[in-house]
């Protein structure tokens, strides 16, 4: 048995990430994310970690990654106009390859928005935000203890495709409090990168033949390397104009895509014999639970698909849902943006309807039901 | 128990009322091991203004967070209680504070009227643990959560050196709620 | 015996992309020779760096390197020296790279006196991108986005760095190259956030566009209006309007930032006393 606590979700998260071996924060005061870094900046000190609140959101996802080059498990937890911020350095972690993982509590926007209001409207920008190809590992937890372990989930995963991951969830559940259990150390599994065991002469920082994920060295362990957001050789230096840049982009990609099965994870509800299904993460996951138990109390048969996992889409999964069901049902607390995805995948198959909310209120279980009985 | 049952603590900002729902919440989930959600609305102004916190409590697992059909709602201001009122249920109970809630909203719910600050500040001898008198006659009102619990969770959760007057507010809150439902 | 710099230079890296005429080269073999001097080892010091002529310098050099984004390359310092306290890390920057994009993180590594070495690199252009005006472009010169002369008033980068709260400032150039050798030797030593400005010719973005006829013009007139400190200020301001000094030109004791929060972990891990 481990510790029962009453967290909201932003305390949850910075739990996740003390359990995963978090050792380095970096942020910046944001609107519904700034519990993160309150409950770090009180508890890192206390395991000789390091807590620093940067001049500002670019600054804060720059030192994360220098420090983990330096071979700490780093953190930054920001919202909405601060992700927009971020996402050029995020883009330097995902082609360097540098494990980290970035939370976006998402509030309204575009612009400085409803801070205080939920949203699910960064989810194209976690896929999309940086310029240029690049994986994406986004996690979208829909209750406080599973903020706590998908926390620890990213951490993992970060470490073992050595790219940063994205933890993303919606400001209702970043601010409620419930009873969560941090289980014991030692109960869930916490994974450290794959560090070189050739000499440092021998190692390359990018070395494709090593696998999709190449060891990663510290600095200062003796491996000196050069890493640069410049196109790069397996030897970590620049390249112009050649074909290494396609096949090493594709790698990038590959990495994360090529592991769909172990990356992606969800949690379904009465959807073995479901005619309309419910694809809805985070709180409008929540919502879509209590919209199936409506709808099965009248006699419809409703079940839920509740993506964990954002990026990589689950795509086989929608798919495969799409060919045996009436309707997909999308609820999103956006202007309609994961929708597409579900569509894309859903291939026509079936009807894919939305519904969607921006006023600062979360979608109802009862707008969801409503919307069953009209695709049924 | 197997429906939903939702509590507001409304007031002033700077009241400690989301503290209140706080403690409430843990009382029913840490120490009664019943589920609840507390969640708290965040305007811009940290003094001042209508506050809220709302605190679910079930026996079955809480999906949908917010509280919507509210079965008891404390007010400890006027403006807090024009402002959240409405949705109050036809069968919930409204805990008004007698002293500052004077104009009580038209419903078809039940009206409690209590001098919760005038007996923090008297009785207990410190206005500021009207929070804890609050939550006292709502553990009492609400009988969803034991008073031992709750008594937990405030001493828990309340500044050093504060936990004996804040037993006596919880108790006096306590009793004084009993008194006004027989 | 002449000093051996291919023990620091990454084989097969050169040549470097640095133009003829560029002052880039002196500074990168005095900074070898500094840190030589220092007897640091390759594998405790970082050089870091963000975009621009300058930021291409640590791809040159056998330490662990690191090439960033515009501007950012104090701030992923900051994040390395933090979790590493106990190594060397210096950032290498330009004029725009320091002072304009990244002018928050320079302010603010300053303000921290986090023990970085800030060397940057001032040729008073945007070199790289083809000669666009910078925060250090003289008023009345031109660049490509000022054709009819530049009308940004300038930063005075030491001024800025010592204001910001720098506990050591230094401006050299890379035509006093002895006495640069020495400024970043002490720029190093320094425990603090240092800044050393370098003075330094772009023939090719500025220079050319601004009536120098060659990268000797350049080199001669850091030569001819540049003053060590000591002579600066003992001369009235009119015999110095023009002029710029040279030297350390400001240095104080101060807390250093990475010693002050790792005083204060130690001071609440430890188990409390006394208790009640």
């Amino acid at each position: 048995m481990g510790t029962l606590k009453l967290l909201q979700g932003n305390e949850a998260c910075a739990e996740g990430a003390l359990y995963a071996g978090c050792t380095f924060f970096a942020g910046y005061p944001i609107t519904p994310s700034t519990e993160v870094a309150e409950y770090l900046s009180r508890r890192l000190p206390l395991i000789g970690g390091a807590f620093i609140q940067m001049e500002d959101e670019i600054a804060a996802m720059g030192a994360v990654i220098g420090a983990s080059l330096a071979g700490k498990k780093s953190l930054t937890a920001t919202s909405g106009p601060g992700f927009s911020l971020k996402q050029e350095n995020m883009g330097f972690g995902m082609l360097c390859e540098v494990p980290c993982v970035i939370v976006d509590v998402m509030r309204g926007g575009p612009s400085t928005g409803v801070p205080t209001g939920p949203s699910q409207s960064d989810i194209m920008q976690c896929k999309w935000g940086t310029h240029g190809d690049h994986p994406v590992i986004c996690l979208t937890p829909g209750y406080v203890q599973e903020i706590f372990s998908e926390t620890v989930r990213a951490f993992n995963l970060s470490e073992r495709y050595r790219t940063p991951v994205i933890v993303a969830f919606d400001e209702i559940i970043g601010h409620m409090r419930e009873k969560i259990e941090i289980p014991d150390k030692g109960v869930l599994e916490v994974e450290n990168r794959k560090r070189p065991t050739c000499s440092p002469a021998e190692y390359k920082p990018f070395d494709e033949t090593k696998g999709d994920v190449p060891p990663v060295a510290d600095f200062f362990s003796g491996y000196r390397q050069h890493i640069t957001g410049l196109n790069h050789h397996s030897d970590g230096f620049p390249v112009n104009a050649h074909p290494r840049i396609h096949t090493d982009e594709q790698r990038l990609i590959r990495k994360v895509e090529g592991n769909r099965k172990d990356i992606i994870r969800y949690e379904t509800f009465m959807l073995e014999d479901a005619e309309v299904a419910i694809f809805a993460y985070g709180v409008s996951g929540r919502s879509g639970k209590n919209a199936v138990e409506q709808a099965r109390a009248a006699g419809i048969k409703a079940g839920l698909f509740r993506p964990l996992t954002i990026w990589p889409f689950p795509e086989d999964e929608v798919a495969a849902l799409a060919s045996r069901v009436r309707a997909i049902v999308v609820p999103e607390l956006s202007l309609g943006q994961i929708i597409f995805e579900v569509e894309r995948c859903a291939k026509g198959k079936c009807r894919v309807e939305g519904i969607y909310r921006v006023d600062g209120d979360p979608i109802t279980p009862e707008q969801i039901f409503d919307k069953i009985k009209e695709v049924k | 128990m197997s429906e939903r049952y939702e509590v507001r603590f409304s007031g002033s900002g700077g009241q400690g009322l989301i503290l209140a729902g706080v403690i409430f919440a843990e009382a029913a989930t840490i120490f009664d091991k019943i589920n609840a959600v507390q969640s708290q609305s965040y305007g811009p102004e940290a003094r001042g203004g209508a506050s809220k916190s709302e605190v679910i409590i079930s026996d079955r697992p809480i999906d949908f967070p917010k509280a919507r059909a509210i079965d008891l709602q404390l007010s400890l201001t006027q403006e807090s209680c024009t402002k959240y009122y409405k949705d109050i249920k036809d069968t919930g109970t409204l805990l008004v504070d007698e002293d500052f809630v004077k104009d009580i909203p038209k419903g078809k719910f039940k009206v409690i009227s209590m001098p919760i600050i005038r007996t923090a500040s008297e009785e207990i001898g410190k206005a500021f643990v009207a929070n804890i008198v609050a939550l006292g006659a709502i553990t009492a009102l609400t009988g969803k959560v034991t008073i031992a619990s709750v008594e937990k969770a405030v001493l828990s959760r309340v500044p050093k050196g504060t936990e004996e007057l804040n037993k006596k507010a919880l108790k006096a809150g306590y009793d004084m709620a009993k008194t006004k439902m027989n | 015996m002449s000093f051996n710099y291919d023990q620091y230079i990454r084989g097969g890296k050169l040549p470097h992309i640095w133009c003829p005429g560029c002052t880039y080269g002196i500074v990168f073999k005095s900074l070898l020779r500094a840190v030589d001097f220092l007897k640091i080892q390759k594998d405790d010091i970082a050089l870091v760096s963000g975009i621009g002529c300058a930021s291409r310098l640590p791809g040159y050099v056998d330490w662990n390197t690191l090439h960033t984004t515009h501007g950012r390359a104090l701030p992923f310092a900051t994040g390395l020296k933090l979790s590493c306290p106990d190594k060397k890390v210096m950032v290498i920057s330009g004029d725009g790279d320091a002072t304009a994009i990244g002018g928050n993180h320079f302010i603010h590594a300053c303000r921290r006196n986090i023990d970085i070495t800030t060397i940057v690199l001032n040729n008073f252009i945007y070199g790289m991108t083809g000669g666009q005006h910078s925060p250090t472009t003289p008023v009345g010169h031109l660049a490509s986005t000022m054709p009819y002369g530049n009308v940004d008033p300038n930063f005075n980068i030491p001024d800025l760095a010592k204001g910001a709260g720098a506990s050591w400032v230094g401006r050299g150039t890379a035509y006093h190259v002895p006495a640069l050798d020495k400024l970043i030797i002490e720029a190093i030593q320094h425990k603090g956030m240092s800044v050393l400005e370098i003075i330094n010719a772009c023939p090719t973005t500025y220079g050319r566009r601004n009536k120098f006829k060659s990268a000797t013009d350049q080199l001669l007139w850091m030569k001819d209006n540049s003053l060590p400190i000591t002579a600066f200020d003992k001369l009235p301001p009119e015999k110095t309007a023009g002029k710029f000094p040279t030297g350390v030109l400001f240095k104080k004791e101060a807390p250093e930032y990475c010693d002050t929060y790792y005083a204060m972990v130690e001071r609440v891990r430890k188990p409390k006393e006394g208790r009640a």
